[in-house]
């Protein structure tokens, strides 16, 4: 590897948007693949990859479509190579024909949601109304992919390492769920891994091409058997508990003798330990509980600390989507509270705080049931 | 005595499941000897559309992507840009090709992929029963042009080659046909050209085959391949339509 392809040194601190972060980690993590097309707010991946791919010998294509961008995707990672995508809610609904079949292929990839307002075309503002699609699988199909959830430019910047290795570890497509204030936001972060040399990273042993001394290898998603589907369907149900019980990942902070727990990812998380800080101030115990990978959700410390608290308070930018997964998670053993901002508006830490005061205070208030403090 | 006609290497020994009279296994084979031809087939990639020629995996001896339907030439392109070593060929019918798969085909086209594409036009959906296709003839008749299709209300058919001859991207555009030996020759002749010019990096390349599908047309084989002389070459005229290895 030629040295002059590393940009940073390990822990160099330096400062970048969310979206630079994200595309510097990922050339860092070994992409040398990417294929997209522009939509705001993640402009900046495409455009920073342009360039920086073209220095480390990679390959940067603008697409006609969202829907062609996947599918170049599917074909280089058909050939073993680190391949990214990426785009917001309205672009990722395009992709979602792609992402079922490279899901089905068992084909290794990272792609990166910077959520924006929605429905339809909704506006530019950050906004986390994709939360349902991205943990749901997303497309057609019996599927679950792999979604990390960053809150700083760091976490977008060092979140690929760990997307690529886990998404090839099994052999399953990742992605990263920012938000437009994530992507925008110009942060200090400093890289916590190692230029990543992609000629030493393994061949795999399942890519298309060069069949000397081998069968030949199909990479296929249709099976007309039923029997044949219905076993590959519980292949990847295995494949997907085996994820669900090694990789789950999140932060606690000030639980041990909170009264209520807020659960909270990306940008919601951040602001609600702002409200956490100033309740502290005032005597009011607040923690927060803050999922990295939203599938797997981690449900298990969601119920240890909902049996302990009594309360949980969901906050999320949009109109409810996480407190689903709270709620099951809870299963009626204890008060389930959401506070929501969605169209683009983002929470104020005063906003969280005032309504953690008023969960607080509520009493009689049936277990498992979502109850909505926003004033609609 | 020394067989001379044997299976080519690059075909699987697969059975394949084409009705009588169709046109996709005559073009399998004419590939299957190119590639033996040309000794590529070790680093041969084909890529599987969704169509007749959806089991097309099973058909060739060498590495196979299975692809969405009219994505084909994305899947190609992310394919070839990692791995340029590689031959890569798309094998596409009319509705994958110029009708779910039209931008695929022309953005591919004008980046000038170097990749080899085989467009089997047959006017008609086969797979799923028979229905219009974006190159249907007028007045033919399909399972959703009960009356025939009406330019008026279904729209024109589709003359892909000469579209792609605006394009600055391809280097090399013909229209061949299967239903009779002699254009059978000029197909095999036009394919080898096109994976030829793959393995040189000259770049883009797209062969279009006139098809007969009798089951599809309702016909029988014999009036399938009189049908392509006398309706289809009319319309869609056989020949070279864009050439740049011609070009001094």
């Amino acid at each position: 590897m030629n040295p002059d392809i590393i940009k940073y040194k390990t822990g160099e601190k330096i400062l970048l948007k969310g979206n630079e972060a994200f595309a510097e980690g990922t050339v860092r993590a070994g992409c040398r693949f990417f294929s997209g097309y522009p939509i705001t707010p993640q402009n900046e991946i495409p455009e920073y990859l342009s360039w920086r791919l073209f220095e480390v010998g990679g390959t940067f294509i603008q697409a006609e479509s969202e829907v062609s961008a996947i599918n170049m995707i599917y074909g280089a990672a058909a050939c073993g190579a680190r391949a990214l995508t990426s785009s917001s809610g309205p672009g990722i609904s395009l992709k979602q024909e792609g992402i079922s079949y490279i899901a089905a292929a068992e084909l290794p990839f990272l792609y990166a949601n910077v959520m924006r307002g929605g429905p339809g075309l909704g506006n530019i503002a950050p906004c986390q109304s994709d939360y349902f699609q991205a943990t749901r699988g997303g497309g057609h199909g019996d599927y679950r992919i792999i979604v990390l959830a960053p809150d700083s430019a760091y976490e977008m910047g060092n979140f690929p390492k760990l997307a690529y290795d886990t998404a090839e570890k099994y052999r399953n497509p990742c992605m990263i769920l920012a938000d437009g204030l994530i992507g925008q936001m110009m942060e200090p972060l400093e890289f916590n891994f190692d230029f990543v040399d992609v000629e030493k990273i393994p061949t795999k042993d399942y890519v298309v091409g060069n069949c000397k001394g081998r069968e030949m290898r199909v990479i296929n998603t249709l099976h007309m058997s039923t029997d044949i589907l219905e076993k590959h369907n519980w292949d990847l149900y295995r494949k997907y508990e085996k994820i669900k019980s090694e990789f789950t990942l999140f932060e606690e902070k000030y639980t041990d003798d909170a009264d209520i727990v807020i659960v909270a990812y990306g940008t919601a998380a951040r602001i609600s330990m702002a409200a956490i800080m100033k309740g502290r101030e005032q005597g009011i115990k607040i923690g927060l509980l803050r999922p990295i990978t939203l599938w797997p959700f981690p449900e298990k410390i969601i119920s240890q600390l909902a049996q302990k608290t009594g309360k949980v308070l969901a906050v999320e930018m949009n109109t409810g989507q996480l407190v689903e997964d709270v709620q099951m998670a809870v299963n009626g053993k204890a008060e389930v509270y959401f506070y929501g901002r969605p169209g683009g508006n983002i929470p104020t830490g005063d906003e969280i705080l005032g309504v953690a005061k008023e969960a607080l205070k509520m009493k009689n208030v049936e277990p498992g049931r979502i109850n909505v403090l926003n004033k609609i | 005595m020394k067989r001379e006609y044997k299976r080519p290497e690059g075909l699987s020994k697969t059975i394949m499941r084409y009705c009588p009279g169709c046109g996709h296994s005559i073009v399998h084979r004419i590939i299957g000897e190119t590639i033996d031809e040309l000794g590529i087939r070790e680093k041969t990639i084909a890529i599987a559309p969704v169509g007749c020629s959806v089991f097309l995996y099973e058909y060739f001896n060498c590495d196979s992507v299975q692809v969405a339907h009219g994505r084909a030439p994305a899947v190609a392109t992310g394919i070839k840009r990692v791995n340029p070593e590689l031959i890569v060929f798309s094998y596409q019918g009319d509705g994958d090709l110029a009708a779910i798969g039209t931008a695929e085909l022309i953005h591919s086209a004008t980046r000038g992929e170097n990749f080899t594409v085989i467009f089997i036009n047959n006017a008609i959906y086969g797979m799923t029963g028979g229905q219009q296709a974006p190159t249907t003839m007028p007045g033919q008749k399909t399972t959703t042009n009960p009356f025939g299709r009406d330019p008026k209300l279904a729209g024109y058919p589709i003359r892909v080659c000469e579209m792609l001859a605006t394009l600055d991207g391809p280097v090399y555009l013909e229209r061949t046909a299967v239903n009779k030996a002699v254009n059978v020759l000029k197909t095999k002749k036009a394919i080898k050209k096109a994976f030829q010019l793959q393995v040189e990096k000259k770049g883009y390349s797209l062969i279009e085959v006139l098809a007969p599908c009798p089951t599809g047309w309702g016909i029988s084989p014999l009036k399938a391949c009189e049908y392509v002389d006398k309706v289809m070459i009319p319309y869609y005229p056989l020949g070279v339509y864009k050439d740049l290895t011609q070009v001094k």
